[in-house]
């Protein structure tokens, strides 16, 4: 369990990007940052490993205050997944994966064994481990940061907009992996992207926030949809326009399920007494 | 045509291998001036550049520094350091060498902290991230890939020392320079021409040695994917790297 306890950031040149902030994380579960630019999700992020330190208020992890442990020690024991992979470009892959590991003392022999299996894990082939990350395709760049981050077996797992850089197609795909990768490890993930949709797929826990890091909504995607907490949030879920405010049509062969633009969206399976 | 000709021919002659002057000595002479130079200007411009670029402190200071350096007039500086520690064998050449220091450390300042300033800011943050302490980022990541520039660095100021070093004999301290000092005032063109030519080979050559050296010093891992980083690397690094090869023209 991550909580944040009344967090401030106020950078040096006085931008406020975090005020008050107050949020309980939950272990083993999807939670999803999900906000415009400027809304401060990165920071909060960021903050879990102290690449950021709160100006005001603490956050622990397990009941234990991170601003007690030694940064360089706190950031090995969580995983970190960026944009653009953010792989070392002179490391082969499987040295990539293999940095924290090794960084912590396990030796070279066992550190490139788990490593392996972690390419399995990810669905990449073997036979990549001795390619540069510049020799990959985006999509393959950024399954070995998931293996990285997963490398030294953090109970955390901090992912910011991971999969802002791939195409569509492959952006499916890794975010049905990453869905299944929480199933099989059952890893506590913070997600942070600025795309609802993706937000609504992943997250457990989906926290909208607002400028600022004011959060405008907390709750299950279901919770959000149903009964979004403000304007804002209906604004920014879609639920007032376009494909997620879906209405009812029927036709002559059936109901099907339309958008604001009058478009058939889908057809209605179960439930059709309602119509 | 017949000045160069007569050039050659004194170079080649076998009277060059013996006598007072042999060519050999005078070679060795010069490129020791030249070696301990940049390596001493290397002792001290390559930490200075590495704590400047992976800190980003001083940069103000050290664009300034080289800036002020490079219209340092050399002959000028050796001159006034000879007046300053004497004129003894050692002071000489402390003068000399010294001169020849502060003329190399700008080029290798500038290719130290540059090197680093061009690594993607996200692999680096990256690094920290994942729980690299600073000494490892430096280490691991800043320097591996800066390597290219700061060998470039060195190359120009070798270059600079090695065409320099000619002064030392001025000061009686020898090395190639002894021709020409000793023909200008005896109207001896073809030994003039002859040793200036042979500073130009030996300057080419040294050149030649640091420019396969910077080749084999680009991270396979960053060679080997090249032509995708015309398209996928950061806007940084190609301004910074061309801004470098600009100062060490200028």
């Amino acid at each position: 369990m991550i909580e944040f306890r009344a967090v401030t950031k106020r950078f040096p040149d006085g931008t406020v990007a975090v005020e008050d902030f107050n949020l309980v994380i939950p272990s083993r579960k999807i939670t999803v940052f999900v906000g415009s630019s400027g809304s401060g999700k990165t920071t909060l992020l960021r903050m879990i490993n102290r690449m950021v330190d709160p100006t005001d208020g603490d956050i622990e992890i397990d009941g234990v205050s991170i601003m007690s442990k030694e940064p360089v020690a706190l950031r090995r024991s969580i995983g970190y997944v960026m944009q653009n992979s953010g792989l070392l470009p002179h490391f082969k892959v499987i040295d990539n994966v293999t940095t924290v590991p090794m960084l912590n003392g396990v030796p070279k022999k066992k550190a490139r064994e788990q490593a392996l299996e972690l390419l399995d894990t990810v669905g990449l082939s073997r036979s990549l481990a001795d390619r540069y990350p510049s020799q990959l395709s985006g999509g393959q760049q950024q399954r070995v940061g998931v293996a990285r981050g997963l490398a030294a077996n953090p109970n955390i797992l901090l992912m910011d907009e991971p999969f802002g850089a791939v195409d569509p197609i492959v952006r499916a795909e890794l975010q049905q992996e990453t869905i299944r990768l929480q199933h099989e490890l059952d890893k506590t993930i913070v997600f942070v992207t600025h795309d609802i949709d993706e937000a609504f797929l992943l997250g457990d826990q989906v926290v909208i926030l607002e400028k600022g890091a004011k959060i405008a909504q907390v709750g299950s995607p279901t919770e959000i949809m149903a009964a979004p907490a403000s304007d804002f949030v209906a604004n920014f879920i879609g639920t007032d326009r376009g494909k997620r405010a879906l209405t009812l049509k029927k036709t002559a062969n059936g109901t099907i399920l339309v958008d604001s633009e009058g478009r058939g969206a889908g057809v209605l399976v179960g439930g059709s007494e309602l119509a | 045509m017949n000045l160069l000709i007569e050039a050659v021919q004194w170079l080649f002659s076998p009277e060059r291998l013996g006598g007072n002057n042999p060519i050999p000595v005078r070679v060795e002479e010069h490129l020791f001036y030249t070696f301990l130079s940049v390596v001493i200007a290397a002792l001290i411009a390559v930490p200075l550049g590495f704590y400047i670029g992976h800190t980003g402190k001083g940069r103000e200071f050290a664009v300034g520094l080289s800036g002020a350096a490079r219209a340092l007039p050399s002959f000028g500086l050796i001159l006034l350091l000879v007046l300053l520690f004497g004129v003894a064998q050692t002071q000489l050449q402390i003068a000399a060498v010294t001169a020849f220091v502060l003329l190399a450390i700008p080029s290798i300042l500038a290719g130290a902290y540059a090197g680093i300033e061009a690594v993607d800011r996200r692999v680096i943050d990256s690094a920290r991230a994942i729980g690299m302490t600073e000494w490892q980022i430096l280490w691991k990541v800043e320097v591996p890939l800066g390597l290219p520039l700061l060998i470039g660095g060195l190359r120009a100021a070798t270059l600079q020392v090695v065409a320099t070093a000619t002064l030392a004999a001025y000061v009686g301290l020898g090395g190639l320079g002894i021709y020409i000092f000793r023909g200008l005032p005896l109207q001896r063109y073809d030994e003039m021409l002859g040793s200036a030519l042979l500073i130009a080979a030996l300057a080419l050559a040294l050149d030649g040695i640091f420019a396969l050296l910077q080749q084999f010093a680009v991270p396979r891992g960053v060679s080997a994917g090249r032509a995708k980083d015309v398209r996928t690397s950061s806007p940084r690094r190609r301004p910074v790297a061309a801004k470098v090869a600009q100062e060490r023209r200028g």
